[in-house]
């Protein structure tokens, strides 16, 4: 099933955050996990032989209704990924200054030289 | 066109074990990008052309800044974390999994939009109603514009306290003046 | 050394960049446009206008960027867009049926029909592109020799 294998990604990134030993691989892991997540929404809203939910200029409204994809995952799924741009630039900042104040991507050395 | 999408999904699975199991980290960049792009694809086949053209954006987006920083600094260091152990989080993530997979099983067919289950659901009328009610064919733009405007007022702050974080973060001058004084 | 310290990426590059950038930024504005009718809207279009951008960091390095559209008129930018976002959803209330967030012009019939939601595209694209472009530059232009 379709729905199985998109769980899969979300938890291979959900592993990546658990075992990772650099700081940016966290970042990229988290990246993962959001877009698994923006894939499930939309799977969940999509209807087979569907078209996309932009209205034709002489179409019926019921038949609209009926042949076209869920729009309300689509709009949530569409702010998301761009506030997920967002978020993982302030990761990467986060990223940049660790690395220039402990010269290191590790996270075991960084424990290490943080005392 | 189901298993088109299976497929692209599972390729998506690969870079994705890729990206987070290789040492280098120049490597892990590249294969999330692949994942990322993939997904767009995925996107078109799933009629979102909207989020299609978002994702290819953000993901060239965030390609760029994660390989600014990575480049120029040491990459080759160790993928595992030692004092995590690789059975404890294959453990967990397959308790998570097991978790995920009976939720799957009140899911309706893949195929059936989520607005066909319930009666009464909001997304039925928005799109019967939607193009006279605010003069937007694209009923995307108007759920996202004048039904759930609050939504997107929300967003917009997210995403200038995230950009005004990550300028505050990478500041010099302030600190500069500190020290001075 | 990290690649952005060097000026710029090639004479080959710089000039097809320099005819690129035009159409992109076109483009860009077309999605924001023609948010209501076509696949896009404000958040694809602001976000391929700050790819447009970060096509050109990439290409002519940070300095010629950065005179060319500065932090501090990236940064106006974003708050004029987040600021037409919020003022035009206030509008409902005050001009009105004191409901926040109305469309206005829904409606009207005609070729006035979808203004209110062109305007609020126009803000959100605005304020997309300038917090991405925002965002990227910070990231990008801080070199680790300025540091003490």
């Amino acid at each position: 099933m379709i729905y199985s294998l998109c769980l899969l990604l979300i938890l291979v990134g959900l592993y990546g955050v658990v075992s990772s030993g650099q700081t940016l691989r966290i970042v990229i892991s988290l990246a993962i996990v959001s877009h698994g997540i923006h894939l499930l929404l939309l799977l969940i809203g999509y209807r087979e032989g569907g078209k996309s939910p932009i209205q034709d200029a002489g179409e019926a409204a019921s038949s609209f209704a009926a042949a076209s994809v869920d729009p309300i995952p689509q709009a949530l799924v569409l702010t998301s990924i761009v506030i997920s741009l967002g978020v993982t630039a302030l990761m990467v900042a986060l990223c940049i200054r660790l690395y220039e104040r402990y010269g290191t991507f590790d996270v075991t050395e960084i424990r290490r030289l943080r005392g | 066109m189901t298993e088109v999408l299976a497929l692209l999904i599972l390729l998506s699975v690969v870079g994705a074990i890729v990206a987070v199991v290789t040492p280098n980290l120049l490597y892990s960049v590249i294969s999330v990008g692949v994942v990322g792009f993939l997904l767009a694809i995925a996107f078109l086949l799933l009629s979102a052309p909207d989020i299609a053209v978002v994702q290819i954006g953000v993901e060239s987006i965030c390609l760029v800044l994660l390989l600014r920083a990575t480049l120029g600094r040491e990459v080759d260091g160790g993928a595992q974390r030692p004092l995590v152990g690789v059975a404890f989080a294959v453990a967990l993530v397959a308790g998570i999994g097991l978790f995920g997979l009976q939720v799957f099983y009140e899911f309706p067919e893949f195929g059936i939009p989520a607005m066909e289950r319930f009666q009464d659901a909001a997304a039925a009328t928005y799109l019967a109603t939607g193009a006279e009610t605010t003069g937007a064919p694209n009923i995307v733009t108007a759920v996202l514009l004048d039904f759930r405007g609050w939504d997107t007022l929300g967003e917009g702050t997210v995403l200038f306290c995230a950009v005004l974080g990550a300028t505050a973060i990478m500041r010099r001058r302030a600190r500069r003046k500190d020290d001075a004084s | 050394m990290l690649p952005e310290s060097y000026p710029g990426m090639g004479t080959f590059l710089k000039t097809v960049i320099r005819w690129m950038k035009g159409p992109i930024l076109l483009f860009g504005i077309y999605i924001i446009l023609y948010g209501h009718v076509a696949p896009g809207g404000g958040f694809g279009g602001g976000v391929v206008i700050a790819s447009a951008f970060v096509l050109m960091t990439l290409a002519y390095g940070e300095p010629y960027t950065l005179e060319f559209f500065s932090r501090d008129q990236a940064l106006t930018l974003a708050c004029l867009g987040l600021l037409i976002f919020v003022g035009l959803a206030w509008a409902g209330t005050w001009a009105g049926s004191g409901v926040f967030f109305d469309n206005l012009t829904a409606g009207a019939g005609g070729h006035r029909d979808h203004l209110f939601l062109t305007a609020l595209e126009i803000g959100s694209g605005l304020f997309v592109s300038g917090a991405l472009f925002m965002g990227f530059s910070v990231l990008m232009g801080h070199h680790e020799e300025d540091e003490e």
